[in-house]
């Protein structure tokens, strides 16, 4: 994969009506990556996806691709493609001249057009569904036309807005490995937007997570996942216990002793805190410890009582609340030794974690 | 539930089912069969209609007068048609993407004209374009023109006042063909290189064909039955096949040829449906009652 | 394509209200043959008052207009709820007599009406032209009526069913007042369709009972006096005024749901 700026924002501002979406902002998508734009609805990403498109024009600023500024060039002459999220195949039209639409538009002569309708079904693994209409398709199915005939003008970025929202839960996880397979083969730059965390954790590259027109944190998944920067990434990907603390000592290396809720837990950040500072102390529920109280460990830890427990398959999740009134969330895997482990509600229990898996973030970001 | 509230819901379904069909049946379905019957039967001066059951009022349509008269009346609905089709289509298109108050406004002021009876207005068509008519008027004073010009009682002039009457029917279910189109589809058509000549060819144009047909079949066919306009306006040629029809029925008498007529019209009419029917099942949308277009 | 668009609608809204301002402006012009301005005038105004017949005719079809919306619209919207709500034979026969009833040019159905009161013997006059009336409005109140039935959520009247409300109950108090819109925009058609009619009325009517095209089809031979413009202007006037009335309480149900 070459790590080369191949579709960039430069101070991009746009506007609806009296709305600001984008203020200033900035991007860069390598080539060939699978980037994925990962937040709440309303957030402005679907507006990156159509201002990379062409369906909207940047107020200010300029888009850039492959050393273009495309920034006021017309959709139908950008060469990007769309998968959209309603799949919008054109219900008069058979999957072939659905497929082929792309290619006539552009005036290929009809043989290679044939060829290449028959290669973009093979990709998206429909061969022999050409003559069928969109009516008689699943909805798995329309999602693969969909994608083939993004992709049969060979894009240099093909565009998918929240694609596979509209697909039930199995269908989904599917495409999302059909997904990146098809990235792998084509080699080319795909730009993939979602509020869901989960699909863009496994799809992509690099995520970017946007929150009201504003980049919070880009990076790759597992940066995202386990160093979140601030409190929104934190919360918004996956589940998460954040801890007030504050440093009362430092010790060398990024190591630090912190107070929280009375009890001093050394931690280690990666950033320079001082004494008296207050930051966040973040922890993911499956990395948090738990105990019966009676079987605790002479270790600083924090009591509590089980007061929900939900049985998810793989894990066992409960909702613990510290004596002191907080609430705390555990996802714990199953235990080879003892699988039918399972709490009482108000079972006493004890909690703590491994030195070191804790992320820190200042308390002064939201 | 109890016994009484059950014997209200029999009684309420039960004379609402039998209001509906009893009332189809006699005021609809009834006439219909027999404007059928009529057509075969043999006209006669005092009972309007006896027997024996004949196809000589079919065979007589065939005859070159009326033959003519069919002719010349599909020629002018034909063209009442088009200009409707070429006058409705970019206005339903432009309403279709307007705010929905100021759609609401303009519609609304579409309907106004329908509340002076449309006979009245056609006469105000008259007063418009006669010899001595507003737009004679107008031209003869500006020196456009020296002589007036001969627009009223001929075909043009039918055909103006056809198309007044009807503009609204064509716009209607443009309207709400337009509305149906998915605009993300278009903007598909972008994506995929689409100029917008081939976006308006390859999606607009085929995705808004049933809305198309259903307009087209409620301006062509009424149209041919305006024998009104046909008198106001039209020269002592222009015969609708409603003046036909309303001769044979109110003037001559002549019942069973004056429905064979009609019965061509709505045989005429079945085949349009049809091809409706095939247009609309061809972009995957429901038909008959449910179908907004109608 | 900027100019083009208002410049386009303005062209056709000109030609659809051209002839409206004639009447109009003719209808206060002291000229007889309305082809001049010559001075304003009420003077078709009080000749029109004293004009019997006609003012007879424009009270006919006022009359039949605004009974045929009322009963169209009772009749239509039990229709559309016996089509919507409930199961019986022939039900798609019903559909598709409303279905050919609206799709029939005009001219045909003047003449299965006109042999169906010759052959049940129904005298033409008020009777077979309220009848007419009321038949071709009632598929435009329907689908009005139905399109909305479909349109709102099922699970609404189950509720009801399920916390015990009875059939006349669930109507009158649930589905009645959210179909009222629909309801108010069928009786604004039928009243519509009702005053424009020319054809069917001109094949029922009969000579004991006249209405306002018929009698004005009359005088086009001999030449119609300019008491007709005053006629339409005040015709268009109670129709504004019905209609804002009934709009405002349109905009006013569906503010409220």
């Amino acid at each position: 994969m070459t790590q080369s700026a191949f579709l960039s924002f430069n101070s991009v501002s746009k506007r609806y009506q009296n709305q600001e979406i984008l203020r200033e902002f900035d991007l860069t998508i390598n080539d060939g990556e699978f980037f994925t734009i990962l937040g709440p609805s309303g957030c402005g990403k679907t507006t990156i996806l159509r201002l990379i498109a062409g369906f909207e024009q940047p107020d200010h600023g300029c888009v850039v691709l492959d050393g273009q500024d495309i920034g006021n060039l017309p959709a139908e002459h950008r060469p990007t493609n769309t998968v959209f999220q309603s799949y919008a195949l054109f219900p008069h039209m058979s999957i072939y001249d659905n497929i082929a639409f792309g290619l006539k538009m552009s005036g290929v002569d009809k043989a290679e057009i044939k060829q290449r309708v028959h290669e973009a079904l093979s990709v998206v693994q429909l061969d022999g569904f050409e003559n069928r209409k969109p009516h008689q398709l699943s909805g798995g199915q329309k999602q693969r036309v969909a994608i083939a005939r993004a992709i049969i003008n060979r894009p240099k970025v093909l565009l998918l807005d929240e694609s596979l929202s509209a697909l039930d839960y199995k269908l989904r996880q599917q495409m999302q490995n059909e997904l990146k397979r098809i990235q792998r083969q084509l080699n080319i730059t795909f730009v993939y937007v979602t509020h869901d965390q989960e699909e863009a954790l496994t799809m992509s590259d690099r995520v970017l997570v946007i929150n009201n027109g504003q980049a919070q944190q880009i990076g790759t998944p597992r940066e995202i996942y386990e160093s979140p920067v601030n409190l929104f990434v934190a919360r918004f990907i996956g589940e998460s216990n954040i801890f007030k603390a504050k440093i009362t000592q430092c010790l060398d290396n990024y190591q630090y002793i912190a107070e929280i809720y009375g009890l001093q837990w050394k931690i280690t950040a990666d950033h320079k805190f001082a004494v008296d500072e207050h930051v966040n102390v973040i922890l993911r529920p499956e990395d948090l410890r738990v105990m019966y109280s009676e079987d605790a460990p002479q270790e600083p830890g924090f009591v509590g009582k089980i007061i929900e427990r939900n049985y998810t398959g793989k894990t066992l999740d409960s909702v613990i609340q510290l004596d002191n009134g907080h609430i705390l969330g555990i996802s714990e895997f199953f235990n080879e030794d003892d699988p039918d482990f399972d709490y009482n509600i108000n079972q006493k229990v004890w909690v703590n974690w491994v030195h070191g898996w804790e992320h820190v973030i200042k308390a002064d970001e939201r | 539930m109890n016994i009484s509230t059950f014997s209200s819901l029999i009684n309420f379904r039960r004379v609402v089912i039998t209001l509906t069909l009893s009332w189809l049946t006699l005021f609809v379905l009834l006439p219909h069969l027999m404007v059928l019957l009529t057509s075969i039967l043999s006209p006669d001066s005092e009972h309007l209609v006896v027997w024996p059951i004949t196809l000589d009022n079919y065979t007589r349509i065939f005859e070159p007068i009326y033959a003519n008269i069919f002719w010349d009346s599909l020629l002018l609905s034909g063209t009442t048609t088009v200009i409707c089709l070429l006058i409705g289509y970019p206005f339903a298109y432009f309403l279709s993407n307007m705010t929905p108050t100021l759609r609401v406004v303009l519609l609304f002021l579409m309907v106004v004209p329908f509340w002076t009876n449309s006979l009245i207005r056609i006469y105000a068509i008259k007063m418009i374009i006669g010899k001595k008519g507003i737009i004679n008027s107008f031209l003869l004073t500006t020196n456009i023109i020296d002589t007036p010009l001969q627009i009223l009682y001929t075909d043009f002039a039918v055909v103006i006042g056809l198309v007044y009457i009807l503009l609204p029917f064509m716009v209607l279910p443009l309207m709400a063909s337009f509305d149906k189109l998915d605009k993300n589809l278009i903007e598909v058509g972008r994506d995929l290189g689409a100029s917008a000549v081939n976006r308006f060819i390859h999606i607009i144009l085929p995705l808004t064909a049933p809305g198309i047909i259903a307009g087209s079949l409620m301006v062509f066919l009424p149209a041919m039955g305006m024998f009104y306009v046909a008198d106001i306006l039209g020269g002592a040629k222009t015969l609708l096949l409603g003046n036909v029809i309303k001769n044979q029925f109110l003037v001559v008498r002549d019942w069973p040829f004056g429905s064979a007529f009609s019965v061509f019209l709505i045989v005429l009419m079945a085949a349009l449906l049809a091809i409706y029917h095939r247009a609309n099942s061809y972009i995957q949308q429901k038909g008959g009652l449910d179908d907004e277009n109608l | 394509m900027r100019i083009f668009k208002p410049l386009f609608i303005i062209s056709v809204f000109l030609y659809l209200y051209l002839p409206m301002v004639v009447l109009i402006t003719n209808s206060f012009n002291q000229s007889k043959y309305g082809y001049h301005w010559k001075a304003f005038s009420w003077k078709w105004y009080e000749k029109l008052w004293h004009n019997t017949g006609l003012m007879d005719a424009f009270v006919n079809s006022i009359t039949i207009a605004v009974l045929t919306a009322f009963i169209a619209t009772i009749l239509g919207t039990l229709m559309a709820l016996a089509i919507h709500r409930y199961k019986f034979r022939f039900k798609n026969v019903a559909g598709s007599m409303l279905f050919i009833l609206m799709m029939s040019p005009d001219i045909v159905l003047a003449i299965t009406f006109l042999i169906i009161f010759i052959a049940l013997g129904i005298q033409l006059g008020f009777w077979s032209l309220l009848i007419a009336h009321i038949t071709f409005c009632l598929p435009f109140v329907v689908i009005t009526v139905y399109s909305q039935l479909k349109g709102f959520d099922e699970n609404i009247i189950e509720a009801a069913q399920d916390l015990g409300a009875s059939e006349s109950k669930i109507f009158s108090v649930i589905i009645f007042p959210m179909i009222l819109p629909a309801v108010l925009a069928g009786w604004l058609l039928s009243f519509t369709l009702s005053l424009d009619d020319v054809i069917i009325s001109s094949f029922v009517s009969g000579p004991g009972f006249e209405i306002l095209p018929i009698r004005v089809f009359s005088m086009v031979k001999v030449g119609v006096s300019p008491e007709v413009n005053a006629l339409a202007t005040i015709l268009l006037v109670i129709s504004l005024t019905a209609i804002t009335v009934v709009s405002l309480l349109i905009k006013r149900k569906n503010s409220d749901i």
